[in-house]
């Protein structure tokens, strides 16, 4: 009876297994994956099928639903005329400097505030907590101003990947979410590598890391989405046709391309995400939900 | 070895004790534990803490030919003044105001039912989040080329030729631009709200229901006196983060509406910072503007504290 409940949702089990029911949850199961797949997956298959559609075809009324003529030569255009090989490489070399930069320099101060807890540890971190709270269209003019020149050092970053990878380390969220891992990982353990003489860094690496893998999962996961996704930022900072990334480089080619091209080029780009979605969705829910329900 | 296991919490101080031993190997602890974190603070203080206060004051300066001066409140009254600063501000709320009834209520539901399946559930949630995956401007140009095409030859247009009901100009109609903004964005974005709702119906406990259920209480007596009381916290948090994330309302009108939009009925507040930071050669003006756009967010922030914890 109290295992019973615990499943037991807004609907009970056994109203749902009898006659009428039954026959309400069946019909509306259907329509709701009918209508989810159109809505969903329908655009999707539009945006695939459109990108092989002549011009005058995907000029027709009313549309045709499969392409009568298909034109892979959209998709090769696109592939060419973009320099699409080059800009996908850009942003995976962004994506892949990201996760690493993230890894490294967060990682290492989520285990120096949960474990370590030096001085003024918590002044810092609550430093680091109050940027969530600033909009980022509010620091978008500052921070292109300190990327051109910054300061002390006075270095010109545009173009270079330094622009796109040190500012996604400032990202109070992954600390927060590491640091609360960590938090849960027993003192214990910490006291018993300390006793054998293991240094700090020794500690983090063997066993405060093997530990973490789901959430250092997340977070990579997290940074390389972010980066693809990114588009004003990186049409910022990376203003020359050879640093663009994808999503800005089809954005400046679409004025002068034919449009099944600049789709055909958009279905391209989104490729490498929704592969990553589909094979580590687990993780990706569940980051999603880690961080943001007792946050 | 007392010493060892027991870190001392961040801004305890030592005891002040005669061996100088203790105080050294706390010395070392705490050089330890900063030289981790100094990679994650350099980097917040150069592009974050630093900007912030950068901005603040890059709205009070002028740099005209290299040369910077002081000018008082002049950027902030030269914003104000411009009629595109009441417009962008019209459209923003506007934008909140239809991405609050579209994206946060459709989503609420959306979880609700789902989380009453018992089959499909995986391939349902995979189908929601799908488009979050999907780089924004490859999804924008989709909606803008393909979806909102104004002719009847627009996938919209052909579903409400089929339907028998009036197309629509989309992009081109100024009354349209803001809705179907607003449709494209909830599209996009929608399937992280419904993850979140998913876990937070999980955690109510299935006792309620029955004790409702008990009482008399039907399937919406339910949702209003059970579901939506249970997920109260979360609902208002998910509601707040909305809020801030559309009225930076950027990407949109510039993919869709090439900027402005008909008759400027798609600028918005962050696409003016945009223009002139980037294209009006007006990075002080930009960056007031940014200053005010920081007040009003703070403001709603504030309102939703102080509701939040009146409720408590």
């Amino acid at each position: 009876m109290a295992q019973d409940s615990g499943t037991r949702t807004l609907v009970s089990q056994s109203q749902l297994r009898r006659g009428r029911g039954r026959a309400i949850y069946w019909t509306l199961l259907a329509v709701v994956v009918v209508g989810f797949t159109l809505v969903f997956l329908g655009p999707l298959y539009w945006m695939v099928t459109g990108a092989l559609k002549s011009g005058q075809e995907i000029a027709q009324t009313p549309p045709s639903l499969f392409p009568k003529d298909p034109q892979v030569q959209n998709y090769v255009d696109a592939w060419n005329n973009l320099k699409l090989a080059k800009l996908l490489f850009n942003t995976f070399y962004y994506a892949a400097g990201a996760v690493l930069f993230q890894l490294v320099f967060d990682t290492a101060a989520a285990y120096s505030l949960s474990k370590l807890r030096p001085v003024l540890g918590n002044v810092i971190l609550g430093l680091m907590l109050a940027t969530l709270m600033i909009p980022a269209m509010v620091l978008i003019v500052p921070q292109y101003v300190t990327v051109i020149d910054l300061p002390i050092l006075h270095i010109n970053l545009l173009d270079s990947p330094f622009s796109i990878w040190l500012p996604l380390v400032a990202n109070a969220f992954n600390i927060f979410l590491l640091k609360r891992f960590f938090d849960s990982i027993p003192e214990d353990l910490m006291a018993a590598a300390f006793v054998d003489g293991a240094t700090p860094l020794r500690t983090l690496w063997s066993i405060i890391l093997p530990m973490s893998r789901p959430i250092l999962g997340v977070v990579a996961i997290f940074s390389v989405t972010a980066v693809w996704k990114d588009f004003l930022w990186p049409k910022l900072v990376m203003p020359s046709p050879e640093t663009r990334t994808v999503s800005v480089g089809i954005y400046a080619f679409a004025g002068g391309t034919p449009m099944n091209v600049v789709i055909a080029a958009s279905v391209i780009a989104a490729i490498p995400t929704v592969i990553i979605f589909l094979i580590f969705q687990r993780n990706i829910m569940s980051g999603l939900t880690a961080g943001s329900l007792k946050g | 070895m007392a010493v060892i296991t027991a870190p001392a919490p961040a801004g305890h101080k030592a005891p002040a004790s005669p061996a100088g031993g203790r105080r050294s190997r706390k010395l070392r602890d705490n050089l330890t534990g900063h030289t981790f974190l100094i990679g994650a603070v350099l980097c917040f203080a150069l592009f974050m803490w630093y900007p912030m206060i950068r901005g603040l004051v890059m709205s009070f300066q002028r740099t005209r030919r290299g040369e910077t001066t002081w000018v008082g409140w002049d950027n902030y009254i030269r914003i104000i003044d411009d009629p595109s600063f009441w417009i962008a501000w019209k459209n923003t709320f506007y934008f909140t105001a239809l991405a609050l009834v579209l994206g946060f209520a459709v989503p609420f539901f959306v979880a609700i039912l789902l989380n009453e399946f018992r089959h499909a559930k995986g391939y349902l949630r995979i189908l929601v989040y799908l488009p979050v995956m999907l780089p924004p401007a490859s999804a924008l140009f989709l909606f803008k080329f393909y979806a909102y095409d104004p002719s009847e030859a627009g996938l919209f247009n052909a579903i409400l030729t089929a339907l028998n009901l009036p197309t629509s100009e989309w992009m081109q109609s100024p009354t349209m631009t803001m809705p179907a903004m607003v449709l494209a964005s909830t599209w996009m974005n929608m399937g992280s709200a419904v993850l979140i709702y998913l876990a937070a119906l999980q955690n109510i406990p299935g006792e309620l229901y029955e004790a409702a259920e008990l009482d008399g209480a039907g399937i919406w007596k339910r949702i209003w006196n059970v579901t939506i009381p249970q997920t109260r916290l979360i609902l208002a948090l998910l509601a707040m983060l909305q809020i801030v994330a559309t009225m930076q309302l950027f990407i949109e009108p510039l993919i869709l509406a090439n900027g402005a939009g008909t008759q400027d009925s798609a600028t918005s507040v962050a696409y003016l910072i945009y223009q002139h930071g980037f294209f009006q050669n007006d990075l002080n003006g930009a960056a007031a503007l940014g200053m005010i756009m920081l007040v009003v967010l703070a403001a709603f922030s504030a309102v939703y504290v102080r509701l939040s914890t009146k409720e408590d």
